[in-house]
């Protein structure tokens, strides 16, 4: 029993050559912003690479690039067969090529849907990511005058300037860290000397951090300084003071960007993936309804679509018994060669087991 | 004798119709791009206005939007006579009207090209605008509880990060101004007394500028206050201090913003002016070939297109006769009835 018949007259074949062939190149464009997005993810993450350790979150990017390309070639190929499939003559040249598309494409689906599943499975791996890279960037903002990261310090300022984020998980990130150049501090000062003394790594820690830190919507002149020092400033809490400096960390400031980035090529990637199912399905019920429609005596005359020749259950038993029967051509000659060792074992096992009975 | 006197045939008038058509549509996109350009510029302004003195002139995103619209309604217009022209049953509706359509299109070129001229000559004034309205937005910096201008220090801070700039000349223009407000300073410490007493004014004047001053790419952490004491920080230079704060004033670079937008949206009506008259010009080959069919009844017979029926002269004096006549033609009715007035 055929899966989903439909009956399919001439002009009915036709329409669904046309339609399809619209839908294919539909589908063509849908598969190159796919790709666009792909690129415009790859270049975002890209452009923040010096504060990511690793490369992990990447393979979302390279996936819908390397999908959307793929598509592009895979419905191309779809419109050809369509324009083909109204001439008998034509036609059938495309048979085996067509058993290979619909593997392709399902792949494709397949892959789609697991970009999905990867864009929120790898939060944790870009949180990871940005925990350390940030970490690192903080360490290394006071070395200017060390090649290679001469240009932390503009980095993460900008980073902070233009996410409002100051630190990793907020500001204090910036209290455990020296981030003086050693070039700039006076050595003979006191102030110098007692801070360097106060803590065993001999770094000069300060409860103060860098302007990028500072919050332009702050009623007040920013307060870099001092900031756990109420008496430093006139009219100043630090428990109270919300405004001063930006309170989100960088880490949540840029995981939110991104997650949201990938958010919002969902429903991009959806209806991608409906597209090239319903191309995958109507190229099969046109497949089916030319071929038997070639078969009938009338040509022009009716014949049915379906999905699959005999039911569900059928063809996946048909399918195993091909895939046997492959193995078991394989297979022949080996059965041979094994069966002849087998016999040779036995007889030697038939040699070894009467002595030990005796002994 | 003729302007550009060109030989039809059936085949050519065709090509003919077919490639202004063609234009026509190109020149609705053109319309479409000057009225975003326009809406794009009067959003600029608008994002800005505060900085701008409040009084800035929005005569020129107003009049790029209007010709964009024009534009794109005469360009509709004329591809559909182009595409009539072809059939000579449609073309007869549209022939009684075309002369004056094509009046209408040579004056609406002129105003495009004034457009265009505007926009490089618009600068001049945006200057002062500016100038005037960034001096008193660092006037109001400090003022963050005074309704009307708490947003003026997160609009002049987020100003100076984005054009990376400082001040209105440069970061001295800071040094002239009270930018830290009086509720944040402390009446009875003694440098906050020297300082109010230091000027007639008794303003809070200091040698330092706001964070939003700061450079990036300083190698050293950004210093903004005491900035013109070398003695306040380690290994300190201020004369030779280049990459500390911007150097560069708000004023240039926001001028320097407005003026290439300007320039390049200027350059691009130039443009589309050029479109418009290639597109005018083809309408009147069009108009002329058609009118001028060696034998009316066959519309496959041979025809002559013309830019003017007679040359730049010759229709030049006949424009003035014409004047003369209506003005004549109003005179004598005048007097024929004042003379009917004096006799009655």
């Amino acid at each position: 029993m055929a899966l989903l018949k439909i009956k399919f007259t001439q002009q009915r074949r036709v329409h669904l050559a046309q339609g399809l062939w619209l839908l294919s190149w539909m589908a063509v464009m849908w598969g190159g912003v796919i790709f666009c997005l792909g690129v415009y993810l790859k270049t975002e993450l890209l452009r923040r690479a010096e504060v990511m350790d690793n490369t992990e979150i990447h393979v979302v990017p390279n996936i819908l690039m390397m999908v959307g390309l793929a598509s592009i070639g895979t419905n191309w190929v779809a419109s050809r067969v369509c324009q083909d499939s109204l001439d008998p003559t034509r036609f059938p040249r495309w048979k085996v090529p067509l058993l290979a598309w619909f593997a392709v494409a399902t792949v494709l689906c397949c892959l789609l849907i697991a970009v999905v599943a990867l864009s929120y499975a790898l939060q944790g791996s870009l949180e990871e990511s940005l925990k350390v890279g940030l970490r690192n960037g903080i360490r290394f903002y006071k070395d200017t005058d060390v090649p290679g990261r001469c240009f932390q310090k503009e980095t993460i300022d900008r980073l902070q300037m233009e996410f409002r984020c100051c630190g990793n998980n907020n500001f204090k990130d910036w209290f455990e860290v020296q981030w003086v150049s050693n070039r700039y501090l006076d050595f003979t000062s006191k102030d110098v000397k007692d801070r360097i003394r106060s803590n065993v790594d001999n770094r000069y820690l300060l409860d103060g951090v860098p302007f990028s830190c500072c919050n332009p919507t702050s009623p007040r002149p920013c307060l870099r300084y001092h900031l756990t020092d109420n008496n430093a400033h006139f009219n100043y809490d630090y428990q109270s003071e919300e405004l001063n400096l930006y309170s989100r960390g960088c880490r949540q400031a840029l995981t939110d960007y991104y997650m949201e980035l990938m958010n919002s090529t969902g429903p991009g990637v959806l209806s991608v993936i409906l597209i090239q199912l319903s191309v995958l399905l109507s190229l099969r019920y046109l497949q089916t309804a030319v071929e038997t429609a070639m078969v009938l005596e009338d040509p022009e005359g009716d014949s049915e679509g379906y999905l699959l020749e005999k039911g569900v259950k059928e063809t996946i038993e048909d399918l195993k018994i091909n895939a046997l029967t492959m193995l078991k051509f394989g297979q022949v000659d080996p059965n041979a060669a094994e069966g002849s060792s087998e016999v040779a074992d036995a007889e030697k096992d038939e040699k070894d087991a009467p002595p030990s009975p005796a002994s | 004798m003729a302007l550009m006197l060109i030989k039809f045939d059936m085949k050519k008038r065709v090509k003919l119709a077919q490639t202004v058509w063609f234009m026509y549509w190109f020149a609705v996109m053109a319309g479409v791009l000057v009225f975003s350009m326009g809406l794009f510029f009067k959003i600029e302004l608008r994002k800005r206005s505060e900085l701008m003195d409040n009084n800035e002139s929005h005569f020129l995103p107003n009049l790029l939007i209007l010709m964009g619209l024009v534009a794109c309604g005469i360009n509709a217009f004329g591809g559909k006579v182009c595409y009539d022209s072809l059939d000579p049953s449609k073309f007869v509706k549209w022939k009684p009207m075309l002369k004056c359509f094509l009046m209408v299109c040579v004056g609406f070129n002129a105003l495009l090209l004034v457009t265009a001229l505007l926009c490089f000559l618009m600068r001049i004034p945006l200057q002062f605008t500016l100038a005037e309205g960034l001096k008193n937005g660092m006037k109001y910096y400090k003022d963050t509880d005074t309704p009307g201008r708490c947003y003026m220090k997160r609009t002049l801070d987020l100003m100076q990060i984005e054009f990376r700039c400082c001040g209105n000349d440069n970061f001295r223009d800071w040094f002239e101004i009270q930018w830290v407000s009086n509720r944040y300073l402390d009446f009875s410490a003694k440098e906050v007394k020297d300082r109010i007493g230091s000027n007639v004014d008794g303003q809070y004047l200091m040698d330092g500028v706001p964070f939003s001053c700061c450079n990036p790419s300083s190698p050293r952490p950004c210093i903004q206050l005491q900035m013109t004491n070398n003695s306040a920080y380690y290994s300190y230079d201020h004369y030779t201090e280049e990459l500390n704060v911007w150097k560069r004033g708000c004023r240039d670079s926001m001028l320097s913003y407005y003026g290439g937008l300007m320039n390049t949206i200027g350059l691009l009506v130039v443009l589309v002016t050029m479109l418009e008259v290639a597109v005018t010009i083809g309408l009147q080959y069009i108009d002329s070939s058609l009118s001028t069919l060696v034998n009316p009844e066959d519309p496959e017979s041979e025809s002559e297109g013309w830019i003017l029926e007679k040359t730049v002269k010759e229709t030049f004096t006949d424009i003035m006769d014409k004047m003369k006549s209506m003005g004549k033609g109003s005179k004598v009715d005048e007097g024929g009835e004042a003379a009917v007035a004096t006799v009655s």
